[in-house]
C-alpha cells in the first residue's frame, strides 16, 4: 500500500475531499500539520513514499518542499514549479518564453513608469496585482491617473518593499467570467465557467461556477502552459479574447471543492491517482 | 469520547460530524466565528481559527 504524506496547515474542503479518495483508492494516508513538525534534517523521520503539499500558506510549503527535495523525497509539487507558480511576474515571464497568449504585462517601479507603459498599451484600464497573492486580494482595476497616482502612492507611504514592485496587466474585457482549468500530470482533467457580474471572477470571490467544455484549444494552451512551468498539479486561469484563449494565472496548490460537482470529475481521484503514477515513476 | 464542544466565542454547544480531524475548519452555527479543530493528548478541542494571512491562498 503507497503511504501518502499529505502536509497541511489548516484543513479545507479539498483535503477532506483528498483524504477520502486516497482511502477509496486504497492510499494510506499520513498526515503532517506542518505548523507543529521541526524541518531539521537531523531529527526528521520519514515514513511515506510521496508528499503532496498542501498548505494554505505560500511561505509555509515553499519552506517545507525545499526541505523536503532535500532528504530526497518525492515532492508534489516540486519546488521549481512552486517557485514559479507563486510569482505572478515569474510565471508570465516564463509564459513568455514558451510564446503563449496572454495579457501584455509589465514590471515597474514607480509611477512615471506605470504610466509610460500604459500609455504605450494604448491607455486604461488596467489591472496591477501583487506578484504574490492569491483569491484575487488587492487586485486593482485602475481606469484613470487619479486611481492610479492614489494606488501607488499608498503602496510607496504604507507598502513592504515587495509592494513597491508594480506588476500592472492589460486589462481583459471579458463575457462575465472566465475559465479555470485543472490540469494534472500534463493532462486536462476538467474545467469550470466562473461567471461573475464582477470583473474579479474567484470562486472564492462569489464566482458561480458551471461546466466548461475541454476543447481543442483549451487543451492545447493549457498543456503548453503546463509544460512551460514543470508540470505536476496545476489549476490555470484563462480569458476568452477576441484573439483566443489567454492564460492569466497558474495556480499549484489549488482549491477545488466548488468544481467537483458541476465537472463531474473527481479532481482529488485524479490527484491521487497522479501521486501513485509519480511513486511508480521514482520505483 | 465526546464530540461535543462549547464553542469558545459563544458558549454555542457543537456538535464535531463523524471524521472531523485535527486541523480542520468549522464555523459556529450560532456566532458564525471560524473555528480551528485542535488536536491534542486529551482528544479534539476547538479554538478560533487563525486569522487570514497575507500569503494564504492557493
Amino acid at each position: 500500500m503507497m503511504r501518502l504524506g499529505l502536509f497541511h496547515s489548516t484543513i479545507r474542503a479539498e483535503e477532506k475531499l483528498l483524504i477520502s479518495s486516497a482511502k477509496e483508492l486504497g492510499v494510506e494516508v499520513k498526515l503532517y500539520d506542518i505548523r507543529k513538525i521541526n524541518l531539521d534534517p537531523e531529527s526528521f523521520v520519514v515514513d511515506f513514499d510521496v508528499a503532496l503539499e498542501r498548505s494554505v500558506s505560500t511561505t509555509k510549503g515553499r519552506h517545507l518542499v525545499r526541505f523536503l527535495e532535500g532528504l530526497d523525497v518525492p515532492v508534489l509539487n516540486s519546488s521549481s514549479v512552486a517557485t514559479i507558480c507563486e510569482d505572478k511576474f515569474l510565471t508570465a515571464m516564463v509564459l513568455h518564453k514558451a510564446n503563449l497568449r496572454q495579457p501584455k504585462f509589465a514590471m515597474v517601479f514607480d509611477e512615471q513608469h506605470a504610466k509610460e507603459v500604459i500609455n504605450d498599451w494604448g491607455g486604461y484600464p488596467v489591472v496591477t496585482k501583487p506578484t504574490i497573492g492569491s483569491w484575487g486580494r488587492l487586485i486593482s482595476k485602475i481606469n484613470d491617473d487619479d486611481a492610479l497616482e492614489a494606488i501607488i502612492d499608498h503602496k510607496m507611504v504604507l507598502g513592504s518593499p515587495e509592494q513597491k514592485a508594480f506588476f500592472i496587466q492589460e486589462f481583459i474585457e471579458k463575457p462575465g467570467r472566465d475559465i479555470r482549468a485543472f490540469v494534472v500530470g500534463g493532462k486536462v482533467i476538467a474545467a469550470i465557467y466562473r461567471d461573475s457580474t464582477h470583473w474579479i471572477t474567484n470562486t472564492a470571490r462569489g464566482g458561480q461556477a458551471s461546466n466548461c467544455p475541454l476543447t481543442d484549444e483549451l487543451q492545447e494552451i493549457c498543456q503548453r502552459s503546463s509544460e512551460a512551468v514543470g508540470g505536476g498539479i496545476l489549476a490555470m486561469d484563462l480569458f476568452e479574447s477576441p484573439q483566443g484563449l489567454m492564460i492569466n494565472e497558474i495556480n499549484h496548490t489549488m482549491e477545488f471543492r466548488n468544481s467537483e460537482k458541476p465537472t463531474g470529475v473527481s479532481i482529488s481521484s485524479e490527484i491521487i491517482n497522479y501521486c501513485i503514477e509519480s511513486q511508480n515513476v521514482k520505483n | 469520547m465526546s464530540n461535543t464542544h462549547i464553542c469558545p466565542t459563544c458558549d454555542e454547544e457543537i456538535t464535531l460530524p463523524e471524521g472531523t480531524v485535527a486541523a480542520e475548519l468549522i464555523t459556529c452555527d450560532e456566532c458564525e466565528t471560524m473555528l480551528e479543530v485542535v488536536g491534542g493528548p486529551d482528544g479534539l478541542t476547538l479554538t478560533e481559527a487563525p486569522e487570514v494571512e497575507e500569503d494564504w491562498g492557493e
